[in-house]
């Protein structure tokens, strides 16, 4: 019984304080997309030759996220009838957008107008209940060009 | 030291290649112990203190290999990689690995 009313209790916080997290971190993402408009990313292996030659700086960014409770058990139960994971989907969603985020902050901070040959990772961090993920990380990063400074017009 | 993920630096030219340099971390990571962290396992939300943790790792990683490459008469490591792999329960390896070369103008 009172294993029944801690599972309920989990789950209600898992439902209620998550979801507000998730919009809370999604308002914030959408935000900070449209702010940062100079570095592109671009997962080219090589830059156009360009006069004037610009500097490289090697950029990452990271995030590590945890899915909340309701979500889990939300997956648990789909892995019993097979289909989508969309609760899954949007973690990984949120967890990449935000990486890239980090990185086009750090690559605009230098000054950069491009960032070239991004990669992503993407790692499993821990398992939470019943063998379930409960959190991953993912790891961004790409060669940031900085062009130099006297030819900071745009082309 | 150039760290770079290209294969090229731009405007300048590749004198002489030393090979693979690689460095590497391993770090423990148990979510399960950390109180902040089981919180986050039913509320969800941004872990940060292992953001942290694993940045940490791979800028002592990126050390590693800078200093492999210094000691072989490298100015440069070009096409580097991250990888990261799961070595034993709860302990994660951070590796880097990138081709040590001379650059010149």
């Amino acid at each position: 019984m009172v294993d029944l009313i801690v599972f309920l209790t989990l789950l209600a916080l898992g439902f209620g304080v998550g979801r507000y997290n998730e919009a809370r971190h999604y308002r914030s993402i959408l935000r900070r997309e449209a702010l940062y408009k100079t570095p592109l990313v671009i997962p080219e292996k090589t830059p156009p030759p360009t006069v004037p030659t610009p500097k490289t700086h090697l950029v990452s960014g990271s995030v590590v996220i945890s899915v909340d409770y309701f979500k889990q058990v939300l997956a648990a139960l789909r892995g019993i009838f097979r289909g989508r994971i969309t609760s899954y989907e949007s973690l990984l969603d949120r967890a990449r957008r935000k990486a890239i985020l980090r990185m086009r902050e750090r690559a605009h901070g230098m000054g950069a107008n491009m960032i070239f040959n991004v990669k992503l990772e993407t790692t499993s961090i821990s398992k939470g209940s019943k063998g379930n993920t409960g959190s991953i990380e993912v790891y961004a990063y790409g060669t940031a060009l900085i062009p130099p400074r006297d030819a900071m017009q745009p082309s | 030291m150039l760290i770079s993920n290209l294969e090229i630096v731009p405007g300048k030219r590749v004198r002489e290649h030393l090979g693979l340099v690689p460095g590497s971390t391993v770090r423990a990571k148990n979510i399960g112990r950390d109180f902040m962290a089981g919180l986050k396992n039913i509320l969800g939300g941004e872990l940060v203190g292992y953001t942290e943790l694993l940045e940490e790792a791979r800028q002592e990683a990126l050390g590693h290999m800078q200093e492999q490459a210094r000691s072989i008469g490298a100015n440069a490591v070009l096409n580097v990689r991250f990888s990261t792999s799961s070595v034993a329960q709860g302990a994660a390896e951070l590796f880097v690995y990138g081709s040590a070369v001379v650059i010149a103008d």
